[in-house]
């Protein structure tokens, strides 16, 4: 039992905690801004897919992490396009097309990761880390918090950027409307339909990020339905948040903690069935559904198409 | 305003004018035909019961629809109005029926929406241009409310002043009063006589009679899609309140001499002494949160009697019919059919015993849109024999008596395969009449059963109706159609607010008198 509570194995569990926080984090505001707009994305989940394999092929080729983050978020954007095109310009049914979308990429991405390595199964080197001075001393957390890829940093800084911005821009005040009221909003004279085209790409954005964090820092590789379900996790997360980017930040924490004691605790040698660890951080989705669930204050137009003059 | 007169036709003071304008929706004919002049410092009341074409006129003007025929004329200048945005860049401010504010944001956070996405909000800009026109106006707003604290009275204050914010030159108000209190409506119009006196025209939607006369300059009356009469300024100042009043009855209610619905009234002997189908004793209902309730509901309705519902829409005509059917729950009162009561029977064993309602609802309740024209014959019948039997649905049986009804009640359908959804609403309603007048009704509720009908059908579903009556059934009609009513009823009651304030024999003068107690005034 004393290797349970080493500084070692506590700074190794915060450490994937945050590591396994990170796409949960990208995953969660990227659906709060959909669904903020008035969007339920339940697509996400294929948008990460996306971003992972597209991420991945990017670094691999590119050698550049950055690189791969950008094709990522690109490939995210790409599945968000036509999400946004089916869902948002025709209008149909969100919660079939994100479906749709998730089952159709996670085909395409295992399809075309079998084409080009299945044989070679390749991964990427080691990431650079960015070491805060001073911070990065502290005992336990200092290692786990303050020595990590500058791209964890960025996803932190963009939990307030995302406060800024829904609390104090105009883009903000568009993005409640278009969820809350999208009739009010039209007649101010804003376009819903592009107000709510924005938010879907952001989404796409951030979860194809998300993704390709998955893939180039978290496994080094990209495998079949890498994300096992971060972009579900990220809908629970932005539904649990009520608006606030902040309390993405908690709860991806929160799950990242859970994700990463799973496999601390197979490390550790616990006897206790691999399964029932792996449930656990399911298990809290389902504690903090039961908790905080029922007042998830959710927009009043969530998840119905706008069309102008329709009751 | 006073100094204003009037000339016919396009005038250059006019902000907008609607020359011909003309909107059809799939089976109706919206607007038909509307000249309208808007100018400033004018308070123009357009005044038409529900379904007479006021909010898609509103709809062109705001830029959500684009009239089929006609033209609107922006300063003189033929204008297509293309969209919300448009609309304000033209001076066109609309304050909607149903609130168009966002409830999770601020006051000021929904004055300022619209603004360039990549700027900042100017809140510091809004107060100051907020104070200097709530001074003029004598108005208080509280800026950094939250919308859904406040009361329906204070949000219209806050569209009224984001249409004066946007510098609005012309203001639709449309059915403002609906969802005031008696208060709220008098700042109201205290409030829209200032703001004309600023020089700004308004369009006032209304269809209370009582409020155009007190608030209005011109009155501009809407039935049915047509514009009916108008009464410009000078006539309106010539005119005491009850005169204009006496003038708008006549041209909302009155005849016309080419009306083609026009139908002479046979007359009919109602045994006076005969024992009442359905005997109705201080029925209540209680309000609900987006319902009015009833009180005291007191009526009888002999054999063969046709006994008419009017009132303006909304008035618990909808409470009143399902009640009686059994769909809504009632907070006391008697229901008695033939002299047994019902009122503690479900919906389905008062229907067994001879008690029918036709919906209003046509799709929604009555029937299943994608379900064929067969089997929404026996909607209400689903597991009974002959039709079904030990659970089996019986096809051919099915089958057999629908192909009898079809030709029967002449429904014009493909095939009995086709989805209900599909057939017009003519059809969809000789389906629901072919169900509900089926063996064994005794007491039929028809609850608007030509709402949204054509003229062939509108014809052929009110001779259907008296025909039912003439069987010796007993029939409730409810309508807000006065015309209808006048030309079918034996008797007519009229409700308001939730109950009955008169019932008036439909001979010689029964119009007028109707027409006052709608209005609230004693017959």
């Amino acid at each position: 039992m004393t290797g349970l509570f080493s500084e070692v194995f506590l700074s190794a569990l915060l450490f994937g905690a945050v590591t396994a926080a990170i796409p949960l984090l990208l995953a969660g505001l990227g659906e709060q801004m959909s669904e903020k707009a008035g969007v339920l994305n339940i697509g996400i989940e294929g948008m990460m897919l996306a971003g992972a394999y597209l991420g991945f092929v990017g670094a691999f080729y590119s050698g550049s992490l950055w690189l791969g983050f950008l094709t990522g978020a690109g490939g995210g954007m790409a599945v968000a396009l036509v999400m946004a095109l089916l869902c948002v310009r025709i209008g149909l049914n969100q919660i079939v097309i994100g479906i749709a979308l998730t089952l159709g990429l996670e085909g395409l991405t295992a399809l075309l990761h079998h084409f080009q390595f299945s044989r070679s199964y390749p991964r990427l080197p080691a990431v650079d880390v960015t070491v805060i001075p001073l911070l990065s001393d502290i005992p336990v957390i200092g290692p786990a918090l303050f020595k990590q890829h500058l791209i964890v940093y960025l996803a932190v800084a963009l939990v307030f950027g995302m406060g800024y911005i829904y609390r104090r821009t105009q883009l903000g005040l568009n993005l409640q409307a278009a969820g809350d009221k999208p009739a009010a909003l039209d007649v101010a004279g804003i376009d819903v339909l592009r107000t709510r085209t924005v938010a879907v790409l952001t989404t796409g954005a951030l979860a194809g990020l998300g993704g390709a964090y998955l893939a180039n820092i978290g496994a080094g590789l990209f495998i079949p339905f890498i994300t096992n379900g971060a972009g579900f996790l990220g809908i629970v997360l932005a539904m649990l948040a009520r608006g606030r980017p902040v309390w993405v930040l908690f709860g991806a924490l929160l799950f990242g903690v859970c994700l990463s004691l799973t496999t601390a605790m197979q490390v550790a040698g616990i006897n206790i069935p691999t399964d029932i660890i792996q449930m656990l951080p399911f298990l809290a989705v389902m504690i903090m559904l039961v908790l905080f669930g029922r007042r998830a204050g959710l927009p009043a137009a969530l998840g119905i198409p706008y069309e102008r003059g329709a009751r | 305003m006073g100094s204003l007169s009037s000339l016919s036709g396009a005038d250059k003071r006019d902000i907008v004018a609607l020359e011909g304008v003309t909107k059809r929706f799939p089976g109706v004919v919206a607007n038909d035909s509307v000249d309208l002049a808007i100018r400033p410092g004018e308070v123009h009341v357009l005044l038409g019961e529900n379904g007479a074409g006021k909010s898609t006129l509103i709809g062109m003007l705001s830029g959500l629809q684009q009239p089929d025929e006609g033209r609107i004329l922006v300063d003189g200048e033929p204008t297509a109005i293309t969209s919300p945005r448009h609309a304000l860049a033209l001076g066109i401010g609309t304050v909607f029926q149903h609130m168009m504010l966002v409830p999770t944001l601020t006051v000021a956070e929904n004055l300022l929406l619209g603004g360039p996405w990549w700027q900042r909000p100017k809140t510091e800009e809004l107060e100051a241009r907020v104070a200097g026109i709530t001074r003029t106006l004598g108005i208080t707003v509280k800026l950094h409310a939250k919308v859904s604290e406040l009361s329906l009275g204070e949000q219209q204050q806050v569209e009224i002043l984001r249409a004066m914010v946007r510098n609005s030159r012309l203001l639709i108000l449309d059915e403002s009063t609906s969802m005031l209190t008696p208060k709220g409506i008098d700042e109201l119009g205290a409030l829209m006589r200032r703001l004309v006196e600023q020089g700004l025209a308004i369009v006032f939607i209304t269809h209370k009679l009582k409020e155009a006369a007190a608030f209005g300059d011109r009155i501009s009356v809407l039935k049915l899609g047509r514009k009916v009469g108008e009464i410009p300024p000078e006539r309106f100042r010539a005119l005491g309140e009850q005169a204009i009043i006496s003038e708008i009855v006549e041209l909302m209610f009155g005849k016309q001499k080419d009306d083609p619905e026009a139908a002479q009234r046979p007359v009919r002997t109602i045994h006076a002494e005969a024992a009442p189908l359905l005997r109705v004793h201080d029925l209540a209902v209680a309000p609900t949160d987006d319902a009015p309730g009833l009180s005291s509901i007191s009526f009888d309705i002999r054999p063969g009697e046709l006994l008419g519902i009017a009132g303006i829409d909304g008035n618990g005509q909808k409470q009143l019919a399902e009640a009686l059917a059994g769909q809504r729950a009632t907070a006391g009162g008697s229901v008695r059919l033939e002299g047994a009561s019902i009122e503690a029977l479900s919906v389905g064993e008062r229907r067994q015993k001879g008690l029918r309602y036709l919906t209003d609802d046509r799709l929604g309740e009555g029937t299943v849109g994608t379900f064929p024209v067969s089997i929404n014959f026996f909607l209400k019948q689903v597991g009974a024999a002959p039709f079904w039997r030990k659970g089996v649905e019986q096809r051919a049986e099915i089958d057999q008596r629908a192909a009898q009804l079809v030709r029967e009640y002449d429904v014009r359908t493909p095939s009995l395969k086709t989805p209900v959804a599909r057939l017009s609403g003519g059809n969809i309603q000789k389906v629901l009449l072919a169900r509900e007048l089926a063996e064994g009704a005794k007491v039929v509720i028809f609850n608007k059963p030509t709402y949204g009908l054509d003229l062939a059908n509108t014809l052929a579903s009110r001779q259907r109706i008296r025909d039912t009556a003439a069987r010796g059934l007993a029939v409730l009609l409810i309508s807000t159609d006065l015309e209808e009513l006048l030309s079918m009823c034996d008797r007519i009651a009229v409700i308001a607010n939730g109950s009955l304030v008169g019932t008036v024999e439909n001979v010689d003068d029964a119009r007028t008198k109707v027409g006052r107690l709608m209005i609230g005034l004693a017959a």
